[in-house]
């Protein structure tokens, strides 16, 4: 995957209602979804955090997980990614989104390697 | 719209069984029969609650393999899948067979096989039930635990110690029951020394990996008492789901499946949170027993953990909850845990509870499906 495809898209309804990740229908009012907005640039608060020690096969271990919250001109959209590092983190704190190749070993897990992607972007503590 | 009886009820002993699904399907369906004193071939339906058996053991068309071992051929069959709260759902189906007129006799028999995967493994089949978005992170059912444990302590000034609380409580039940995995008290030592698994959450925070099965017998009210005279009301029942990704919840500590199941299952019960005299939460997690006791009305929000703090709900308490050790020390083979669930508020309701039994006319089980994502709340009740 070369740096041009790289992108951490939020979904937009006419309504302007985001969600990560897009769904068919806008979850807050049914409208149908026909926007993106990249969140690669953008600094997001630190909703909640946990360090995973049982990990799954593919996972790395100890695994810090993190749910965020970005802000896009007034309206919140929150994702689910990895941590780089649970050092210093806490609910409060700006993360920015760090590119990855590969989040998780495809295929060595119960999911279908080709049936979605395994790029993408973890947390790391601005 | 027919009043619904359940007639009949069995659950094996859950844990690590030599068994595989089939046989511990036949298992709790002959018992269920038995206690009931009915043939196979007098089932109208039969259900099967089961999340995963072709993952976790290549065999699928379980509901087929079951009506034939228990000579219930030709009877009307589906298996129910809604993850962890498959047995919920299938109280919902067997209640909806019988509540139509589609049917005038309905077996329920849920169960899982677990035991012969790793626990990594075991954790990456239930995990599947996530978005992609989650699952390439590698996330878990015990790491939205962390994540939501960790929120809701810091939101309501929770201490650590009233989680471990819950583990303490769950397992001192459990030694009470003959059919639970783990009959062992644990103190709040060892629960808060435990192993990190989701910081902040210890090993004695969640659930074992269990093998089990566990069966409901329904009829017609009205020809209840041709069958038994023992019997119990299904007076409410309420199924809803929330999302399907956990981080779009706008409040991460309030479970919005288990507010809209409860409000339809008290709505039909003609009752509210205050009638209910005992009840069955799914505690995978502690965590998750406040957030159901807030989310059912017992509990204010962020109140939940006081409750456990003053007793209120202990065996002894106001409001007994998981009197059966819950899925915390019973176990929770998927499929079988909201059967079984009901399973132990048709005792109490019966009388039949032995050492656990406490004073109760109303009981509540609450099963629920991934994170929250789907869940079923059902009202039992005294005829």
């Amino acid at each position: 995957m070369t740096d041009d495809d790289q992108s951490f898209d939020a979904h937009r309804c006419p309504n302007g209602h985001l969600s990560y990740p897009g769904h068919t229908r806008c979850p807050d009012c049914g409208e149908k979804q026909t926007e993106t907005v990249d969140l690669a640039d953008r600094t997001a608060t630190v909703v909640t955090w946990t360090t995973s020690n049982a990990t799954p096969p593919g996972v790395r271990e100890p695994n810090h997980l993190a749910i965020v919250e970005f802000d896009v001109d007034g309206e919140a959209v929150r994702a689910l990614g990895q941590l780089t590092t649970a050092d210093d983190v806490d609910i409060g704190d700006e993360v920015e989104p760090v590119y990855a190749e590969e989040l998780r070993e495809p295929g060595v897990g119960i999911r279908e390697p080709d049936s979605q992607e395994w790029d993408g972007y973890r947390f790391e503590p601005v | 719209m027919n009043r619904v009886a359940i007639v009949g009820a069995s659950m094996t002993e859950f844990g690590d069984r030599d068994a595989w699904v089939r046989e511990l399907l036949a298992e709790a369906g002959d018992a269920c029969l038995d206690d009931a004193g009915v043939a196979g071939d007098e089932l109208d339906h039969l259900y099967v609650s089961n999340m995963a058996s072709g993952e976790f053991e290549g065999q699928t068309g379980v509901p087929n393999a079951l009506a034939h071992d228990l000579n219930a051929i030709g009877a009307y069959t589906a298996r129910i899948d809604q993850t962890s709260s498959s047995g919920g759902a299938g109280i919902y189906a067997a209640w909806q067979s019988v509540a139509s007129g589609a049917s005038d006799l309905t077996m329920l028999v849920g169960g899982e096989k677990m035991t012969h995967r790793s626990t990594g493994e075991a954790t990456d089949v239930i995990a599947s039930l996530t978005h992609p978005v989650e699952y390439k992170h590698g996330v878990t059912l015990p790491s939205f635990a962390g994540l939501t444990a960790r929120k809701y302590l810091d939101e309501y000034d929770a201490p650590r110690e009233s989680l471990g609380k819950v583990a303490v409580k769950n397992h001192r039940n459990g030694v009470d029951n003959p059919h639970a995995q783990f009959r062992k008290e644990v103190d709040l030592e060892t629960v808060l020394d435990s192993p990190v698994v989701a910081d902040p959450l210890r090993l004695y925070d969640f659930c074992p990996i269990t093998d089990g099965s566990a069966a409901l017998l329904f009829c017609p009210e009205d020809v209840a008492s041709e069958y038994t005279d023992d019997y119990v009301v299904v007076s409410g029942i309420g199924g809803a789901t929330d999302t399907h990704v956990v981080h779009e919840r706008e409040d991460p500590t309030t479970m919005g499946g288990v507010v809209d199941s409860s409000e339809i299952a008290y709505e039909m019960a003609g009752l509210g949170p205050d009638d209910v005299d005992v009840a069955e939460l799914h505690d995978m997690f502690t965590i998750l027993e406040f957030l159901q006791s807030e989310d059912l009305g017992f509990f204010e929000k962020g109140e939940g953990w006081k409750a456990i703090e003053d007793g209120v709900t202990d065996r002894d308490g106001e409001l007994p909850i998981n009197t059966s050790g819950g899925l915390k020390s019973k176990g929770h083979p998927l499929g079988a845990s909201g059967v079984a669930q009901a399973y132990e508020i048709y005792q109490q309701l019966l009388g039949d509870a032995g050492p656990r039994q406490v004073e109760c006319e109303v009981g509540l089980a609450c099963n629920v499906g991934g994170f929250g994502n789907c869940v079923t709340t059902t009202i039992l009740e005294q005829p």
